[in-house]
């Protein structure tokens, strides 16, 4: 931190605090910083302030039964007179106490004017009769303390008045926020009417506080969570700073010696107190995050000293804060930043010195753009001001543009969600299209899992047919009704050398990984498959396959004769085990798990082709948990839409399986992409199609259509189509002259229009409008 | 005038057959209130505007009759309104059905059948889990657990402690978000103190609501919603003229009277702390004795709303009650709706706290200047006895106000019937509506209804609110 420039003589200690015996509700200090009273509905103590220690010194609330007066809301210390203190009571009573009274009571004047709670009360800066309070009931007083009543009362016209402060620069005038968000400003001398009015916040303004050294500088602090900082000394009142800060604000306080900084503390949720620079609005300067509940009051110790800051709070504590000791937000402050562009273009932004030697990591397909670059024109250097004491940061900014197709870019999200069909045909054929149009889109693996479950979830008679064609396209899978253990692997391996072809560097990986595991020559898939299945089946997934038996067994009447491997080939089904096993562990990268499950898919369509030629009796249930796996799995890569599209083409066949939550979690993930994307329609088809009761229920909000009637601009009722102010029919057609219930088409030109279809055929013979008023209409 | 004032529904809706022909408005097909004659609600003050607008696009034009009682006082209903959708029907944390449901729990603690048929029928125009419907043993467990926040709050909301919120929100499968749990407060409360509103001024079932078919029909079979608490009630009301009543002319003259003094008083009244104190112990005391009686005895009929209630033994007990260990009197100074409560519910569910601002803000404002036949009345010490008395009986304590202005200003009978409507509003009966204020218009006695419900929100949302900030702190 920087040096300290000056140190009013008396004033040192170190950051201490003491239990109050009740929540604070404000506190005050005295001229020359030895003393802090603190004030609350049941505490009103003064303390003495020791280099190591706060010591109580006194106890004003006496007396057995302690009145109402005693419940104070705000006190201060006179800063002219160091006996003299007022406070302002909950019932509407203010209070004056002279310390130098001889007897225990120190209580000297009572003014029990205001009918509701004064919430403020406000020594003149540099006259020592002079009193202000602001109460709830919307009046401001000013007493002389000579006398035994006020000499004058402000009313503010509005509602109730929440602070008051005298101005420190000018004699006469003096600032009250008010509840309402106003902001007045009063000359003591006019009682009649308020000098200036202004509108500083929505909500009550908590809070105001004159700027010690600028003449009409005036910060106030509000429910709407803001600290804006005005200045006055112009015709016009002119906003000049504004904070926005977490909570909203209940006091707000200039720091001492330091122009542009100010502490906040906040009057519910937050608990710490904040020092901005009111120039730097986003992070604050400096953060006391001592007390464990709301800070209800701050002050600065001494009017010339940064240094110290004092604080009471609801939680009976009360607090001297060093500025040393203070947490730095900046120096936690994250000064990296990231961020998608509308075309899959990701910048990024880092320090400086984080970017400098990035050449090294060789990534492919980045752009640095440093400062300079004229296409990237980010950094305004702003110049840096001597009393700022920010840690200046530069950044580096890069820009990594995504190519035209490239994985970046979400068109395939976009092609797929338009092209995909989810309901409106037969299973077998939804499930054949979206299969082509995954295929299309050069996604093999979506494609094939599409072609996966038609096969497992049709009907054994009528599609098999074209399964067992588009299989046999695929790979030359022998349908033979006996066949050996190294002709089967053999068709495998044959098939895994085709998706080779499309992702040949992930396999790679894949099988790398895959070494580690196992014992065998990485380049032999064949082995390595087999071996997959054979350790996994009776490793720790044995439960799993446990159930399947158990779902299986009554339908397996198979003739045994026929299928020596049969064993063999049935234990496949285990076989999603890399699948759930995979994204669990560590090193596994997209690519690779998505070759990976290749495997197991294709090794149930085996199966099934078997079981469609020799047994027709599995039951489509008996894919369910796998398939389950399957949608769990696209889920956790990212791609909800497979999940989510294939549950609803699915329907009944799946849902149960699945439990509500997670289905309503995937449906809201994919709505809330969709819409994104701004697919209205298929978000909304998505929508009717699910069959979550939190689903359904959201096409239902925000129905209402307005309409303002075309010829007397009021709004129409919801009955019928003529307007029940001018008798006219409301959108008329303007070709055929009949109302239009549907897509209204018009011209922005003339603003006349009709059907759409009808405003299409006149189009198409006729450049003016249909209406007859020249207009040469234009369509989009 | 006062032909039709007195008649009971049934009856209605045998007159209502002959009228049918000579019906100019298009949204009355029947007396909205039981104790407000038909003709004083039509001649209500025009609806403005934007008000008309938002119930057509909400209602698509129909007014039930709970809209149109509050229609006498057009300028709140707008706030209102507002209030009452940005709840149900904007964007917020919770489910649209969820919202209706939770509706229905808060409505049936109350056994306002009204409210529940209306919303049983909302629920089942969403057209999701309607077995719901049947009890609450058919809705997840997660509604269950509102439960006890829900009796609480509904009858005794001082005992609410942040140990029930923690139990709520504290990590589970039937968990609550903060934000949830606060909308869900939000509505609980809302529809406790509409429920109030509805006995208070005695709003008929709306008949499109009871037509429905389905699960509805068995829940507010028609009978029931001609059962009226006029019915109960009428027999021994005989044909009473309040306004040609003699002793009680002189009873507006003492109660401006009253007004007048207290206001002359004020400035001399040097009452003591001990005296303030005492004087708010007294009145807290006092609204003990003030039962209405013959429902000493806890009975509660087997109501088809039953179904919705969980421990229906659990009833309102009195804040103060004789030589017990109280619980301590809440300061309103201390956690107040405008600085803590607007913060917090503002924070956990945007917008609601300025909705809700504007709405305690306008029932609390409103005046017209007039009381009964005077004009150019100031009746804010009026309105501020009565709301500051609501929330005496919950034990909210205002340092700043002298609570034996409530004494002087409030007759007994208002203070039975302000108890009743605002502790246990099914017990409202039409004499007590009837006993109070003889000469004020049905208008003014509907303002002090609205005052009441907005005092009684505000009372349960202050102790919710502030249980929630004990458990965030």
């Amino acid at each position: 931190m920087e040096k300290m420039t000056r140190v009013s003589g008396t004033v040192s200690g170190c950051t201490m605090f003491c239990h109050l015996d009740a929540p604070a509700n404000a506190i005050s200090v005295c001229r020359d910083a030895t003393q802090v009273v603190v004030a609350g509905r049941n505490i009103f103590k003064i303390y003495g302030l020791e280099e190591d220690g706060f010591v109580e010194r006194l106890n004003l609330r006496v007396g057995r039964k302690p009145s109402l007066n005693f419940s104070c809301a705000d006190v201060m210390w006179h800063q002219m007179e160091e006996n003299l203190l007022a406070t302002a009571a909950t019932n509407g009573a203010v209070v004056t106490w002279n310390l130098a009274r001889p007897c225990r009571n120190k209580q000297e004047q009572l003014f029990t004017e205001h009918k509701r709670t004064v919430n403020k009360v406000c020594f003149h800066p540099t006259e020592v009769n002079m009193l202000l309070s602001g109460s709830q009931d919307g009046f401001m007083k000013c007493f002389d303390l000579r006398k035994k009543e006020s000499v004058s009362t402000f009313s503010g016209q509005s509602e109730s008045v929440r602070d008051v402060q005298f101005s420190i620069k000018d004699y006469f005038t003096f600032a009250a926020s008010f509840e309402n968000g106003n902001v007045q400003l009063w000359d003591i001398r006019r009682p009649d009417r308020y000098e200036r009015m202004f509108t500083a916040h929505t909500g009550p303004v908590f809070c105001c506080d004159w700027h010690p050294e600028d003449r009409g500088w005036l910060a106030t602090g509000g429910r709407d969570k803001m600290v804006k900082v005005w200045d006055m000394s112009t015709n016009r009142v002119k906003e000049i700073y504004c904070v926005q800060t977490i909570a909203s604000v209940a006091r707000v306080k200039w720091r001492p010696e330091r122009r542009y900084h100010l502490a906040t503390c906040s009057m519910m949720v937050d608990h710490n107190i904040y020092v901005w620079d009111v120039r730097r609005p986003f992070i604050p300067f400096a953060t006391f995050e001592e007390h464990k509940d709301v800070t209800t009051g701050i002050v600065w110790r001494h009017q010339h000293d940064p240094y110290f800051l004092l604080s009471g709070s609801k939680d009976s504590t009360l607090y001297q804060h060093m500025f040393k000791d203070a947490s730095r937000p900046v120096d936690r402050a994250n000064p990296e930043g990231l961020c998608f562009g509308l075309f899959g273009d990701l910048a990024f932004a880092a320090k400086e010195s984080l970017m400098s030697a990035p050449q090294s990591v060789g990534d492919v397909g980045r752009k640095t753009y440093p400062g300079g670059d004229r296409r990237y024109p980010i950094f305004f250097f702003k110049k840096p001001d001597v009393t700022e004491q920010f840690a200046q940061v530069s950044s580096a900014l890069s820009v990594f543009e995504s190519e035209a197709g490239s994985s970046v870019g979400m068109d395939w999200f976009i092609n797929t969600a338009q092209s995909y069909l989810l309901s409106g045909k037969p299973f077998a054929e939804l499930c054949e299209h979206n299969a082509q149009v995954a295929k299309r889109l050069n996604r093999p693996q979506e494609s094939t899992t599409w072609t996966m479950l038609r096969i497992m979830f049709s009907e054994p008679a009528n599609p098999s047919l074209s399964s067992n064609h588009n299989l046999n396209k695929s790979g030359n899978l022998p349908l033979v009704n006996s066949f050996s253990m190294k002709e089967m692997s053999a068709a495998l391996n044959e098939r895994n050398k085709e998706n080779r072809q499309d992702n040949l560097h992930s396999l790679e990986t894949n099988l790398n990984n895959n070494d580690e595991n196992e014992e065998t020559e990485g380049s032999e898939g064949q082995a390595e498959y087999l071996f997959g299945d054979a350790e996994l089946d009776d490793d720790d997934l044995y439960s799993m396959e446990h159930d399947n038996q158990a779902a299986e067994e009554p339908e397996y009447l198979l003739p045994q004769e026929a299928f020596p491997l049969r064993h063999e080939i049935m234990d496949h089904p285990s076989a999603p085990e890399p699948v759930q096993e995979k994204p669990e562990s560590p090193h596994v990268s997209g690519s690779e798990a998505e070759s990976t499950c290749l495997t197991p898919m294709e090794s149930f369509s085996l199966i099934s082709v078997s079981q469609l030629l020799f047994s027709p009796h599995l039951p489509p249930k008996f894919f369910c948990p796998i398939v389950k796996e399957m949608l769990c799995y696209y889920a956790e890569q990212g791609d909800v839409q497979m999940a989510v599209s294939v549950l609803i083409v699915l329907g009944d066949r799946i849902r149960k399986e699945i439990d509500e939550l997670t289905q309503e979690h995937w449906y809201m993930s994919y709505i809330d992409l969709l819409q994104r994307f701004e697919l209205w329609n298929v978000s909304n088809e998505v929508i009717k199609l699910s069959t979550c009761g939190a689903i359904m229920c959201l096409n239902q909000t925000s129905t209402t259509l307005h309409i303002n009637c075309s010829n007397c601009k009021r709004p129409m009722s919801n009955k019928g189509w003529i307007c029940d102010r001018c008798h006219h029919c409301a959108s008329v057609c303007a070709v055929c002259h009949h109302v239009v219930k549907g897509l209204f088409v018009w011209c922005q030109g003339c603003s006349h229009g009709g059907h759409l279809e009808h405003v299409m055929e006149w189009l198409k013979q006729s450049k003016h409008c249909p209406a007859g008023c020249g207009h040469l209409c234009e369509y989009t | 005038m006062n032909g039709t004032a007195d008649i009971c529904n049934h009856c209605r809706n045998m007159i209502r057959e002959k009228e049918k022909g000579m019906k100019m408005s298009r949204h009355i097909s029947t007396g909205p209130s039981s104790f407000i004659p038909e003709n004083e609600i039509i001649g209500a003050m025009p609806l403005n505007d934007s008000t008309v607008m938002f119930l057509d696009e909400e209602f698509s034009g129909r007014m039930d009759n709970l809209t149109q009682v509050m229609g006498l006082h057009p300028h709140y209903l707008q706030a209102f309104l507002r209030c009452h959708y940005y709840l149900l029907r904007m964007d917020g944390p919770l489910p649209l059905h969820y919202r209706h449901y939770i509706a229905i729990m808060a409505a049936a603690r109350h056994q306002c059948s009204t409210l529940v048929c209306q919303h049983v029928q909302e629920f089942e125009q969403i057209g999701v889990c309607s077995d719901w419907l049947r009890g609450l043993e058919f809705c997840p467990q997660r509604l269950r657990n509102l439960n006890e926040i829900n009796k609480i709050l509904a009858h005794r909301p001082w005992l609410i402690t942040k140990q029930h919120i923690q139990a709520l929100v504290k990590t589970g499968e039937h968990s609550w978000s903060l934000a949830e749990l606060v909308h869900a407060v939000v509505l609980l409360a809302h529809f406790h103190a509409l429920a109030s509103f509805v006995f208070g001024s005695g709003v008929n079932p709306d008949p499109e609501v009871t037509e429905v078919n389905g699960v509805t029909d068995d829940i507010c079979p028609p009978a029931m919603a001609g059962l009226c608490t006029c019915h109960l009630t009428n027999s021994n009301q005989g044909n009473r003229n309040p306004l040609r009543n003699p002793d009680t002319g002189s009873e507006l003259e003492a109660l401006m009277e009253r007004m007048k003094r207290l206001l002359e008083e004020r400035e001399d009244d040097d009452a003591s702390e001990e005296e303030m104190f005492t004087r708010f112990e007294k009145e807290k005391k006092e609204s003990l004795l003030v039962v209405s009686a013959g429902f000493d005895e806890e009975v509660v009929p087997p109501s088809p709303v039953a179904r919705f209630v969980d421990d229906p033994s659990f009833g309102y007990q009195d804040f103060a009650r004789h030589g017990e260990d109280n619980p301590p009197t809440f300061k309103a100074q201390d956690y107040t709706w405008e600085d803590h409560g607007f913060s917090l519910v503002n924070r956990l569910y945007s917008d609601i706290g300025h909705l809700l601002d504007d709405k305690f803000r306008t029932a609390c404002d409103l005046t017209y200047y007039n009381m009964a036949s005077h004009e150019g009345v100031d009746t804010s010490m009026l309105r501020r006895a009565l709301f500051n008395y609501v929330h005496c009986m919950y034990g909210i304590r205002y340092d700043d106000y002298d609570y034996g202005e409530v004494n002087q200003l409030l007759e007994r009978n208002l203070k039975v019937y302000i108890k009743t409507v605002t502790c246990y509003p099914e017990r409202t009966t039409r004499r007590m509506y009837e006993s109070y204020w003889h000469q004020f218009r049905h208008s003014e006695k509907v303002h002090v209804n609205l005052l009441l419900m907005e005092a009684r929100m505000q009372a349960e949302l202050l102790y919710a609110l502030r249980a929630i900030t004990h458990y965030m702190t």
